[in-house]
This record gives C-alpha cells, sequence and structure tokens, in this order.
C-alpha cells in the first residue's frame, strides 16, 4: 500500500488554497452548458457538487445525485490536453521593421497548472501524450514547459459511465497506481465524507502537510479498495486488446470499413474529446498591414480530406479510409510508434460521437477478436 | 516577399526558422525554379542527400522541400521548386538577395553508403528527379565508390526536363548510362516514349540485380510500376529504396500529418527501404 492518509471533505478547499498559494493555476472540473467542463478553480464551490453524468453511445446528459460528491461523475468533454497542449497556440511572431523581420519566441512563461480531479484513464492519457510530445528525439518545448510542472491530483474511480467507459480492457483504470502527486478517493457514507489521500511524490507530502489529515485506517483502505474494486467490475464494455494491432492491420480491406464509413459523418468529434489525439495543422496568420505575423498551430483531425492534402490532391479522400486511419493508429500503428495504445478508454468518442459509433464494437468487428463476456 | 533580413531568437526551438538569403535563382520549366541559399549567420544546417528542409515564407507558411544539389561551400543548400500551391507559389518567385526561413535537416537520407561496391539504380518521374540529383551528384564525386551507375528519368514532355544542362553533361559521361522517356515528345525529341518502368528492361544488361542498390522518386503510380519491374527482375525488396511525399507540418514527427501505418515520413522517411512499406503499398488510400 502506498503512503495514505485520511482528510474530510472539508478540506478539499485547503487543498485548493495550498495549490493556489503557491501560485499554479488550478484547473479541474466545473459545470458549464450542461456538462462537465475542465476549467479554472477558484474555490471548491466550483466543482460539480452532487452532479453526475449519464452517458451512452451519442448521448451525454447531467444529472443531480443524491448526495453531496465532488467527483461523483465519469469524464465530460474536456480533456487534459486542452491545457498540455493547446490550440490555437502561437509558436513564434513575426515583426517586420525598418531593420529586417525580427522573429520572436511567444511563450516565454507558460502557466504553471494544477490539475485537480484527473480520472486513472487522463492520467494514462497524459503519460502517452509525454510518449509522442516530450519523450521522443523530438520535443515540443510548449508540451514539455507546461508538462514538467503541473502538480496533478488523481482521483481514483468509483464513478464511471456502465455503457461507455473500458478503462479496464485498456490496463489504464480504474486506479493510479502512480504518476501523480496526490491521489483522492472519495468516500461517502451516511454521516460521513472523507477523502483517502495517497501521496505521489515530495510535492505532494508537502502540500498534504497543510491540510488536517490521520493516517488511513485498515478499513479506510478496505473502503477505498471496494469502490475501485466494484468499478472495476461492474464496467460492461470491454475490448479484447491482445493481438489486437495485428489482427487490425491484417483486416485493412475488411468490409466493415465501408460499413462504418457509411454511418460516420468525419466530424472529428471524437478526435476532439480524445484525450490522446495530438495532432495538428500550422498556418501564419497577419494583421491587416502584414507587419505582424504568427506562425500558429491549431488542432487538426485526421477526418478531414485537407489533412493528407498532398501536391495538389487529398490522399485519403474516402470516408472509410479516414476513419481506418483514426482507429488504426489508435490501436494498432500507435503501438508500433510509441509503445502503447493511442487509447485509455475514457469511452469518449463514443459519447460524442453523434451518430454512436463505438470504437470497441468496430474494432472487435474488424478485427475478429470478440470480446470477453458482455455485461448489459 | 522578404526583402530586409531576418532575425531570429538564439534560443533553440525546433520551430524557429533559420534565416537564409537567396544567392541564386535558376528557372528549369515553366514553373519549377531550383534555388540557392545562403545562410544569413553562421549556421550550418547539414544535409544529405534525400533528406529535407522546412523552407518558410514568413506570413504566407512553411514547406517541406529536399535537397536537390550538393553544397558548393558548406553550410548551403539547394532545393529545386514547383509552383504548386500559395507558398511555393511564392518560392518560385523569389529572387536573388530575398530572404527566407529554413528549418531542417530533416528525415531519412539515400542509402549511398550501402551502395558502395553495389551496381546503382537511380529511377526518377517528374519532380522526383528533385532529390534523386544530390544523390546523383554524390555519386559522381566519388564514382569509384560504385559500379554501375545508372539513371532512368522520365517525364510528361522534353519542356518538363529538370536539369537540362546537367543531363547533357551526364549524357557524355562514358561511366554513367542515364536513359530519359517522355510521355510525350514532341518533334525534336529524340530519346524514349513512354513510362519509366520500360527504362529498366531496357538497361537490364546493365545491371546485377542481386547486387543492385535501386533509388527511386516519382508519381505513386510510377513507383508501384517501376517496383514491379525491379522484382521481376530480382532486385530484392530490402534494396529498393523510395522517397514519399506526404503533408508535413513539423517535420519532427508532432503534427501527425505525414503518417503512413507506423511511419512518420518526416522523420522515419522519406527514404524508406521497399521491404518496410510493403505491407501497405496496395492498401488504397492508407
Amino acid at each position: 500500500m502506498p503512503e495514505a492518509v485520511v482528510v474530510e471533505a472539508s478540506q478539499l478547499a485547503n487543498l485548493l488554497a495550498a495549490l493556489q498559494a503557491r501560485k499554479y493555476r488550478v484547473i479541474g472540473p466545473t459545470v458549464r452548458d450542461g456538462a462537465i467542463i475542465y476549467d479554472d478553480l477558484t474555490t471548491v464551490s466550483d466543482l460539480p457538487v452532487g452532479w453526475t453524468d449519464e452517458q451512452e453511445a451519442g448521448e451525454y446528459r447531467l444529472r443531480r445525485r443524491d448526495d453531496g460528491a465532488y467527483f461523483g461523475y465519469a469524464v465530460g468533454p474536456y480533456a487534459w490536453k486542452r491545457f498540455l497542449h493547446p490550440s490555437p497556440f502561437t509558436l513564434w511572431r513575426a515583426r517586420r521593421t525598418p531593420d529586417g523581420v525580427i522573429v520572436e519566441l511567444t511563450d516565454a512563461e507558460p502557466s504553471r497548472f494544477a490539475f485537480l480531479g484527473v480520472r486513472p484513464c487522463d492520467l494514462a492519457a497524459i503519460g502517452i501524450l509525454d510518449r509522442v510530445l516530450r519523450d521522443g528525439p523530438y520535443v515540443d518545448p510548449s508540451y514539455r514547459d507546461r508538462r514538467d510542472h503541473v502538480f496533478i491530483v488523481t482521483v481514483q474511480c468509483a464513478n464511471f459511465s456502465p455503457s461507455t467507459c473500458f478503462c479496464v480492457s485498456m490496463g489504464t483504470g480504474p486506479r493510479a497506481e502512480n504518476g501523480f502527486d496526490l491521489a483522492l478517493t472519495e468516500l461517502l457514507d451516511p454521516g460521513s465524507h472523507r477523502f483517502l489521500v495517497e501521496i505521489g511524490s515530495e510535492r505532494g507530502a508537502e502540500i498534504l502537510r497543510e491540510l488536517a489529515h490521520r493516517p488511513a485506517s485498515a478499513s479506510d483502505w478496505e473502503t477505498a479498495t471496494r469502490l475501485v474494486h466494484k468499478t472495476a467490475a461492474r464496467m460492461g464494455r470491454q475490448l479484447e486488446v491482445r493481438g489486437l494491432p495485428e489482427a487490425l492491420l491484417a483486416n485493412l480491406e475488411h468490409h466493415r470499413w465501408d460499413h462504418v464509413a457509411a454511418r460516420c459523418l468525419t466530424c472529428g468529434n471524437c478526435t476532439m474529446v480524445c484525450p490522446t489525439c495530438f495532432c495538428f495543422s500550422v498556418e501564419d496568420r497577419s494583421d491587416l498591414t502584414g507587419s505582424v505575423i504568427e506562425r500558429v498551430r491549431t488542432a487538426d483531425v485526421c477526418f478531414t480530406t485537407a489533412f493528407t492534402y498532398t501536391a495538389g490532391k487529398s490522399l485519403r479522400q474516402s470516408a472509410r479510409s479516414r476513419y481506418r486511419q483514426w482507429l488504426t493508429h489508435k490501436l494498432a500503428t500507435w503501438v508500433t510508434q510509441f509503445g502503447t495504445f493511442g487509447c485509455v478508454g475514457c469511452g469518449r468518442c463514443i459519447t460524442w460521437c453523434p451518430v454512436g459509433i463505438d470504437i470497441t464494437e468496430e474494432a472487435a468487428a474488424i478485427s475478429g477478436l470478440t470480446r470477453k463476456d458482455e455485461r448489459p | 516577399m522578404v526583402k530586409a533580413a531576418i532575425t531570429t531568437p538564439a534560443a533553440t526551438n525546433p520551430f524557429i526558422p533559420f534565416p537564409f538569403v537567396v544567392m541564386s535563382r535558376r528557372r528549369e520549366t515553366r514553373d519549377t525554379v531550383t534555388l540557392r541559399l545562403r545562410p544569413l549567420r553562421n549556421v550550418r544546417l547539414l544535409a544529405q542527400p534525400g533528406q529535407f528542409m522546412m523552407l518558410s515564407v514568413i506570413g504566407v507558411g512553411e514547406v517541406p522541400i529536399s535537397v536537390s544539389g550538393l553544397p558548393r561551400r558548406p553550410g548551403e543548400l539547394e532545393h529545386t521548386i514547383r509552383a504548386v500551391g500559395s507558398v511555393t507559389r511564392h518560392l518560385v518567385a523569389l529572387r536573388p538577395g530575398d530572404y527566407i526561413g529554413v528549418r531542417g535537416p530533416f528525415g531519412t537520407s539515400w542509402p549511398l553508403q550501402l551502395a558502395h561496391g553495389q551496381d546503382v539504380l537511380l529511377i526518377a518521374g517528374g519532380l522526383g528527379f528533385a532529390p534523386l540529383r544530390s544523390a546523383l551528384l554524390s555519386i559522381l564525386r566519388e564514382r569509384w565508390r560504385y559500379r554501375q551507375v545508372i539513371a532512368l528519368y522520365g517525364a510528361r514532355s522534353p519542356t518538363d526536363l529538370l536539369y537540362r544542362r546537367d543531363l547533357s553533361r551526364w549524357q557524355q559521361r562514358p561511366d554513367l548510362v542515364l536513359r530519359m522517356t517522355v510521355d510525350h515528345p514532341d518533334q525534336y525529341w529524340r530519346g524514349q516514349v513512354g513510362v519509366v518502368p520500360n527504362l529498366i528492361r531496357q538497361v537490364a544488361a546493365f545491371f546485377e540485380p542481386a547486387n543492385t542498390i535501386a533509388m527511386i522518386c516519382g508519381p505513386e503510380i510510377m513507383m508501384r510500376f517501376t517496383i514491379r519491374e525491379l522484382q521481376k527482375h530480382g532486385v530484392p525488396d530490402e534494396h529498393i529504396f523510395l522517397s514519399l511525399e506526404r503533408n508535413m507540418q513539423c517535420a519532427i514527427g508532432l503534427c501527425g500529418h505525414c503518417q503512413l501505418g507506423p511511419f512518420f515520413l518526416c522523420k522515419d522517411g522519406p527514404v524508406l527501404p521497399y521491404s518496410r512499406l510493403a505491407p501497405f503499398s496496395d492498401i488504397r488510400e492508407f
């Protein structure tokens, strides 16, 4: 067992204050536009107290809970990449002056973030982005500068979306073992609202010292463990990942690609909500006089024909080829490229697909790998 | 057009281009020019044949362009550019003394060392001759390292041929087999008519398939049939090297556009052996 303590729920305000006192820009779940949105937190009351989400393929709805849970939802449409890999982002700015064009970097002091409420699946997603944007032969400096300072408060998953989550299959949840500074498990019993807090770093331990806490007892651990086990046991959606990359690449001309392409709107919603989709485009923008020019990076989506536009034509003109690119990248070629799947099983792409396309269903049909016992 | 000098920050950031000045501009065809570039500061971006640079027209954008020549002085660059989109239209309009931004070099290079002691087949279609020209120049500079050197080049019409001065010089060389073909001859054309793969049959006597390194760059369809022809002659897949082109926005494997299956063509390519590409080569739109 990692080192852990128990704090009362009321201590959450002190956690927030301790982070703010260290000049972190604290980002966490808030309720906006009928969804759980990661945004700046000022006070604990910004958190989605007493809210939960109901998700199905193509459906998302907030509902009131009958308790005061702070983290009683699964995941919303936002992912943490919005802050670590922002879009649009100015790579550099150039000014035309009488002495010539002067190019300047613009990202001198990136925000120091503290993320409060990072689900284990989303923590795994950050780990995947690390491999793509920070730990390879080429480093994205804007990602590294944000990532290296971020303080992470994970919330172990006692709440999940039974019909869209599949982190257990991907090995990314419902419990995070490391990669966080602090990890909370929200324990809500009648008459008692507290958090089991696991300490993942020295920074985390230091913050925790400012919170009233007591050592975690065996029964606290038992309650916390039971919650996470229950999540794992009740997760209905599954994806067979053993042999999946090979099986998908062996079926690049499977008729199912036509079948899914007939439904896919190529809107790219799945890539925008995906916590690991990292692709971007670069363009120059200038003011009206052309004297100030910015080279700007914006998130891009492999579902557009423009994405593969090369020397006068798009290489992936059919919806079939673009959906195939997305799915095989997530579940096959990503493994070759980065030694991990590009999917953490958060289920966002299923929920936010306007026509409810289910990545696990398509991958199973195309790979021919059957899922184990399927639960309703 | 950038007429004034470019100043860039000293900080190392992979997205910041280095300022270069256009030394000369040679018109190749109606829409294609070759630019020689010199760094403004004392930077040396030393590219190998087959590698590419990102060329920036500040305010318009950035494009990947392979090196098409060898530097006369260290640090110089030579690029052949066809006006296709907005950035390349600006690039071909540059004049000596104009400034541009350059990042690089990026990607893999032609397997010149592997070709030492081997027969070498360079096979180009259209603008695909640009990346192969730097390989050919490098080979001819150290001609003694290679056995037979054969260059095959196809273009749409005689007026679409690049590097015509080079071609007429190369045709005089006894140590180079050069064959050209066009799809649409004019009344003065005395070379072959037809597609590039046909030329392979004509030079089959000159190379020993098992000891041949082939380097190919051209339109996809041309490369497809060229590979098939080489295979028929018995050139092994791992000796057939292709230079591939895809949309590239970052050149450092971060933007995702240039993916071909498991490869990021900007860092794993653009030059790859066919043996690694074969599993995906017949998958349409992959």
